[in-house]
């Protein structure tokens, strides 16, 4: 009998004031194992101060195939950036 | 809405993200040679990473004080972890863990050649950090900078990691090279033992190596198995020196003129012979690792068994 545990990914925050950041993934039984398991594998060395763990299979994602046309929406507003702003130079703090 | 692309935009648009050193990243469109040749990079150095506990696991019952019992149980605890991170990368190409696992435990795929060489003595274990892990750091700088993201990532980790192995093995050697006659003898024995291995760790001689260029074209690799074989002669001879032991061959020199050193020719027909299955320990190594999996078969189906009861009673 072949008895696949599911794959999880896992994120960690490295330390407080930080993002969880994507570190790989592992198999587990249950999230409760995941959790574990993502701590001995990934936080041997004190690397993390919290972890996420998400089964792969409930994560949905962008296609990289439609890359151009699905970020097309920000890639032409430029005038949501500062700098697209002139401003003279002898206005302070801005 | 999702609008595909023809084939040959797909693959004009990887070959420009390989030009301009940008990495591949799971779910991008790759050529199938691309993918097949990365799982089998992949996969063999997940395979040499889970099999290399063995060797020194031998020794953990036995390390001779409780420091070295602890560093080297952390040692070997690290080498499953980078089997484990590797077979993560793997997975993202597609690959299935438990087949991988598979093939390993029934001799279809492969891994490093230099786990099939036992260890007779404590000093053993040293060298191994010291030759082995440090070729292993040779081989695996570079791959850093792998084009295939999950790969390079894995690697960085890894690297970080190597560099305590290398150490914790120098400075044991330093400890018994410290001690009587007769460890002193055992260290320079080790070396004779493990030299020659750990020069084949870097795969065959260029031009032997099939698969080399292609891999550097996409790269994969950065370097060519002789040029981080040299780049390892060059790193060991002063560190063997400083040890005070000797390297096994009388044709190591310094070249002046192409600032490397010399060395002698290496006895491929053993490597043949030790990745054919011949080596001194192959049989046991795979052995060992299907008992393991075969043993833990009853914990992996009750801790699935566990799983699905618990999530039958929530629902
Ligand atoms: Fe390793
Ligand atoms: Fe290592």
């Amino acid at each position: 009998m072949r008895s696949d545990w599911p794959l999880y990914e896992v994120f960690v925050r490295g330390k407080r004031g930080l993002n969880h950041v994507h570190v790989g993934s592992l198999h587990a039984a249950d999230d409760e194992m995941a959790l574990h398991h993502a701590r001995d594998l990934y936080t041997r060395r004190n690397e993390g101060v919290s972890i996420w763990v998400v089964k792969a299979a409930d994560i949905t994602a962008s296609s990289p195939d439609e890359k151009d046309p699905f970020f097309a929406p920000s890639g032409d507003k430029v005038y949501r950036h500062p700098t697209f702003y002139d401003i003279p130079d002898d206005v302070p703090h801005m | 809405m999702t609008a595909t692309l023809p084939e040959q935009d797909l693959e004009r648009h990887f070959e420009r993200t390989i030009e301009h050193d940008q990495r591949i990243e799971p779910r991008d469109w790759v050529p199938e040679a691309y993918r097949k040749t990365l799982i089998r990079m992949i996969a063999q150095h997940a395979h040499s990473e889970i099999i290399g506990m063995q060797p020194e696991g031998n020794w953990i019952t036995r390390a001779p004080s409780l420091r070295r019992k602890a560093i080297l149980l952390a040692k070997v605890q690290d080498e499953a972890g980078h089997g484990l991170y590797l077979y993560s990368a793997a997975e993202t190409l597609g690959a299935d863990r438990a087949e991988l696992t598979d093939k390993l435990v029934n001799g279809r795929q492969k891994y490093s050649s230099i786990f099939n060489y036992p260890t007779l003595t404590f000093a053993d274990v040293g060298v191994i950090g010291w030759l082995v892990d440090g070729a292993a750091i040779c081989n695996q700088v570079p791959l850093c900078r792998s084009s295939y993201g999950p790969y390079a990532r894995a690697m960085i980790r890894i690297c970080k990691e190597e560099s305590f192995h290398q150490r914790q093995g120098y400075e044991l050697l330093m400890t018994m090279m410290r001690g009587t006659e007769r460890q002193r003898r055992m260290v320079q024995e080790a070396t004779d033992r493990w030299w020659w291995p750990s020069l084949m760790m870097f795969g065959p001689p260029d031009g032997d190596s099939p698969n080399t260029e292609q891999s550097m074209a996409w790269k994969i690799k950065r370097h060519t198995n002789d040029e981080l074989r040299q780049r390892f002669v060059d790193m060991s001879v002063p560190q063997a020196d400083a040890l005070g032991v000797t390297l096994p061959d009388e044709d190591l020199k310094w070249n002046a003129e192409r600032g490397h050193y010399d060395f002698g020719e290496i006895d491929w027909s053993e490597f043949k012979q030790v990745l054919a299955g011949n080596g001194p320990c192959n049989a046991e190594r795979v052995a060992h690792r299907r008992a393991a999996h075969d043993g833990g078969a009853w914990v992996r189906e009750a801790a699935a068994a566990h799983a699905a009861k618990i999530k039958e009673s929530v629902a």
